[in-house]
Parts: C-alpha cells; sequence; structure tokens
C-alpha cells in the first residue's frame, strides 16, 4: 500500500519471523530505532551482505558463504565419516557439541507420503553420488527419532546398505532424564538399545 | 459443541506458529480434524507422532466448525514400530489408507476396534502383514466393497476356492474359472483362512485386495490415487520376502 510509512512495512516484515507476532515486532522496531547507530544499522548491513552471499554448499547443503562450504572445504575433516542430518539446525545443533569431526550431509527434509514428499525432492540423490565418489567408509544417520524421520533412514538403508557401514544415533534417556518423566516409547527404544556396563 | 473420545493419531499439519491440525480416527466420532495449540511445543511434538492413541476432548462453538483439540497421549506406538523396516511402512501405510478412505465424522466403531487390535501387533513384525491383510479385507468390506469369498460365483460350490473375481469380488473355483482364469486374480489360501501365512502369500494376497482399492474404492472417491505409502509397504514385504527365501 502506497500511504503505508517505511516502518510500518519493516514492523509487517519484522512480524513475519519465527517467534514474533505484531506486537513484538513493533516492540524490536521501535528498539532498534532507538539505537539506530548500535543496532539498525550494522543490522542493515549485516542483512544486506547475508542477502548477497548466503546459499547452499554444492557439495553437502549447509548454509554459508561460499560455493563449498567450511565444513566440506576443511581438510582436517576428510575422515571418511558422513553424518546425514534432516536440515541445516540440526547439523548447526552437531556442531555444537563439538563431538562430531566428519563431514555433513543435508537431506532438506524428510520422505513423507502424507505431504507427497519423495526421494528425488530431498538430496538422497546427492547422498548416493556422495557415497560412490568420496571415500567414505561410515554414514551416521542423525535423524530425527519421529516416524518420518526413521522411514527416510530405512529409505536410506535400503540404497546404501552392502556399500558401506551405516550406522544411527542411540535412542533413549535423554542426559538429565528423569525415568518418571518419560513417555513409554522412549522407554520402550532405551530398552531395546540398553548395553552392557 | 464438547465431546471426548478416544482416537488413533492419523496425522498433523502445521497451522501456524505453534498449532497444528490433528486428524485423528475417533472411536465414536469417525475420522475428525481438529486445530490443536501447542502442538510444535517440546513437550507435546513427540507425542504427535501418527498412530498414537490419544485421549482427545473436541469443542467448537458450532458443529460443522473444525474446533480444536485438547489431547492426552493414552499409548504411543512410535517406538514399536521404528524397531522394523516392515512395520513402520505397515503403519505409515494404515494411517494413510485410513486418512484416504475413512469419512469425515462418520463412525466406525468396528474398524476401530480392528485397527487398534492391528496396531497391538506393532510388537510381532513376523505376524503383523497377516493382520494387515486381514485388517485390509475389513477395511473393504465396513467401505461396502468386501470380498464375498464363501462359494464359487460360477458353480456355488464352496471347495477348491481359487481366484477372485476383478470385477464382482465373489470368489471362483478352479473348475468354475475354466479359460477365464487368466483374466481373474488370486485367492491364495491365506485369505481363506488357512496357508502358512507366509510374506510371499500374504504378498499376492495384498495384491488382490489392492486391486479393489484401486479400481473400486477410490474410484469412488473421485479416483484418487492409493497413496503411495502402501506400495512402499509392499516394496519392504517383498524385499524382506526375498531375504527369507
Amino acid at each position: 500500500m502506497a500511504d503505508r510509512s517505511e516502518i510500518d512495512a519493516l514492523i509487517d516484515l519484522m512480524a513475519k519471523l519465527p517467534g514474533l507476532g505484531p506486537r513484538s515486532a513493533r516492540r524490536a522496531v521501535l528498539h532498534l530505532i532507538r539505537k539506530r547507530g548500535l543496532l539498525l544499522q550494522p543490522l542493515a548491513d549485516s542483512m544486506a551482505e547475508v542477502a548477497r552471499t548466503a546459499r547452499e554448499c554444492l557439495n553437502c547443503g549447509n548454509v554459508g558463504t561460499s560455493d563449498i562450504c567450511a565444513i566440506c572445504a576443511d581438510d582436517r575433516r576428510a575422515t571418511g565419516l558422513l553424518c546425514v542430518v534432516e536440515d541445516v539446525a540440526d547439523l548447526w545443533a552437531m556442531e555444537r557439541s563439538g563431538v562430531f569431526k566428519g563431514r555433513y550431509h543435508v537431506l532438506g527434509g524428510t520422505l513423507s507420503a502424507l505431504d507427497a514428499v519423495g526421494p528425488e525432492d530431498l538430496r538422497i540423490p546427492k547422498l548416493l553420488d556422495r557415497v560412490a565418489g568420496e571415500e567414505i567408509t561410515e554414514v551416521i544417520l542423525a535423524l530425527n527419532a519421529t516416524i518420518d524421520g526413521q522411514t527416510t533412514a530405512h529409505y536410506i538403508v535400503d540404497q546404501l546398505e552392502g556399500r558401506v557401514e551405516i550406522t544411527s544415533l542411540a535412542q533413549g534417556v535423554p542426559i538429565g532424564g528423569e525415568l518418571d518423566y518419560l513417555d513409554d516409547g522412549t522407554i520402550t527404544a532405551a530398552l531395546n538399545a540398553r548395553k552392557r556396563m | 459443541m464438547e465431546w471426548r473420545d478416544t482416537g488413533i493419531l492419523l496425522s498433523t499439519r502445521r497451522h501456524g506458529e505453534t498449532s497444528a491440525i490433528l486428524e485423528v480416527f475417533t472411536e465414536s466420532h469417525g475420522r475428525h480434524a481438529g486445530v490443536l495449540r501447542g502442538a510444535t511445543s517440546r513437550k507435546m511434538a513427540p507425542l504427535l507422532q501418527p498412530g498414537a492413541e490419544l485421549d482427545v476432548a473436541w469443542r467448537a462453538r458450532l458443529e460443522d466448525h473444525i474446533g480444536t483439540y485438547n489431547v492426552e497421549l493414552k499409548r504411543s506406538r512410535a517406538a514399536q514400530a521404528m524397531a522394523d523396516r516392515v512395520t513402520l511402512a505397515g503403519l505409515n501405510a494404515l494411517v494413510a489408507i485410513l486418512g484416504f478412505t475413512l469419512p469425515e465424522r462418520e463412525a466406525h466403531p468396528d474398524l476401530y476396534t480392528r485397527t487398534t487390535t492391528l496396531l497391538e501387533l506393532l510388537r510381532a513384525p513376523d505376524l503383523w502383514p497377516l493382520a494387515y491383510l486381514r485388517w485390509e479385507m475389513a477395511l473393504l468390506d465396513e467401505m461396502g466393497f468386501g470380498l464375498d469369498l464363501t462359494t464359487c460365483a460360477a458353480t456355488g460350490r464352496a471347495n477348491d476356492l481359487s481366484y477372485v473375481s476383478p470385477r464382482t469380488g465373489r470368489a471362483v473355483s478352479r473348475a468354475g474359472a475354466g479359460d477365464w482364469a487368466p483374466r481373474l486374480l488370486p485367492l491364495p489360501p491365506v485369505m481363506l483362512g488357512a496357508g502358512e501365512g507366509g510374506d510371499a502369500e500374504v504378498l499376492e494376497a495384498l495384491g488382490t485386495t489392492g486391486h479393489f482399492l484401486s479400481s473400486h474404492l477410490a474410484a469412488s472417491l473421485g479416483d484418487k490415487p492409493v497413496p503411495p505409502a502402501r506400495a512402499l509397504f509392499l516394496d519392504r514385504l517383498a524385499r524382506r520376502a526375498r531375504a527369507g527365501n
């Protein structure tokens, strides 16, 4: 609408961000305007720069500012381990732990019969190419413990079985978790995956 | 409007930032949708896996509104299903077929009971395909496309039943089939409650029921394609059958 001010337009855009509604967007915009030099201008510059440079890694699907992301370009990570995750947020979660030193492959979602998401809609063909073309010894399936996540995991196992070692993350009691508060499904999974002590 | 019931979760579709539209197959109200606020929360999201048995309370101002749900988990099936490739694919097929075939807000208590029984068997992956076959035959029956496998459509006899007519769903004996045999669908003994119920035999039987699902039931629903989850389940079962041989 032509008669709306730029500030209203900014509020409308901010209100579309996750976790923000119209009221919180107004507060955020007001805060930015008050801290124009300290926050608004650096934020605007940073967003413009990210908008110009952000892209998906052609190899793994991670988000970065170059065609090949920093993880794929890092020679120290060429360990033969490939961790398959559902989306970039999961990759970042794995990286926060600092434990995994291999490389990643981001699928970009999970198979879903209900939403008609098939293997070609995900980066599964690219995963198969990578396993065939790179010196990968183990594929770690770090997919969500949901019906869709595990359906996707089983599909990948079907495709890769016999070509490479395939492992998956354990499922069960979280660190700090109390049995009394766990649902029966988690307890079942934990019991099935019990280990010798 | 307000009611409380138990049901099986068929699907969740995200609605806005924190809510979801749940589709639940309830015992007394059939396939019924409703909005669940806070469905994407860390506490609630893990509980909302397809196949979960829920205690649901539905409320709306008018009956034809979509309404809102309050749900409490009674039993999770996800962990049992996820332990085995075939049962996981089977659970996907089950909820997809139910969502595909059941009319909205029409109670099917017998089918509901059969469905909960089938879900109970998720812990027995070896038996599950046979139980799924029986369930699918019951589903066809419930939807008005039941197979009549009591006597031969041609001779009226009850023995040597070997085929099913693809048009009428009636059994046909080997003698009654004659030259028509190649045009008829197979009737493996497992469909008559006999046989060993091995994966290969169940697969053959699911091919026959699949014909009635796609050519009769789906046709009556506006020729929508049968959900691909069923084909994936059959594929997994075929792999297991080959591996077992």
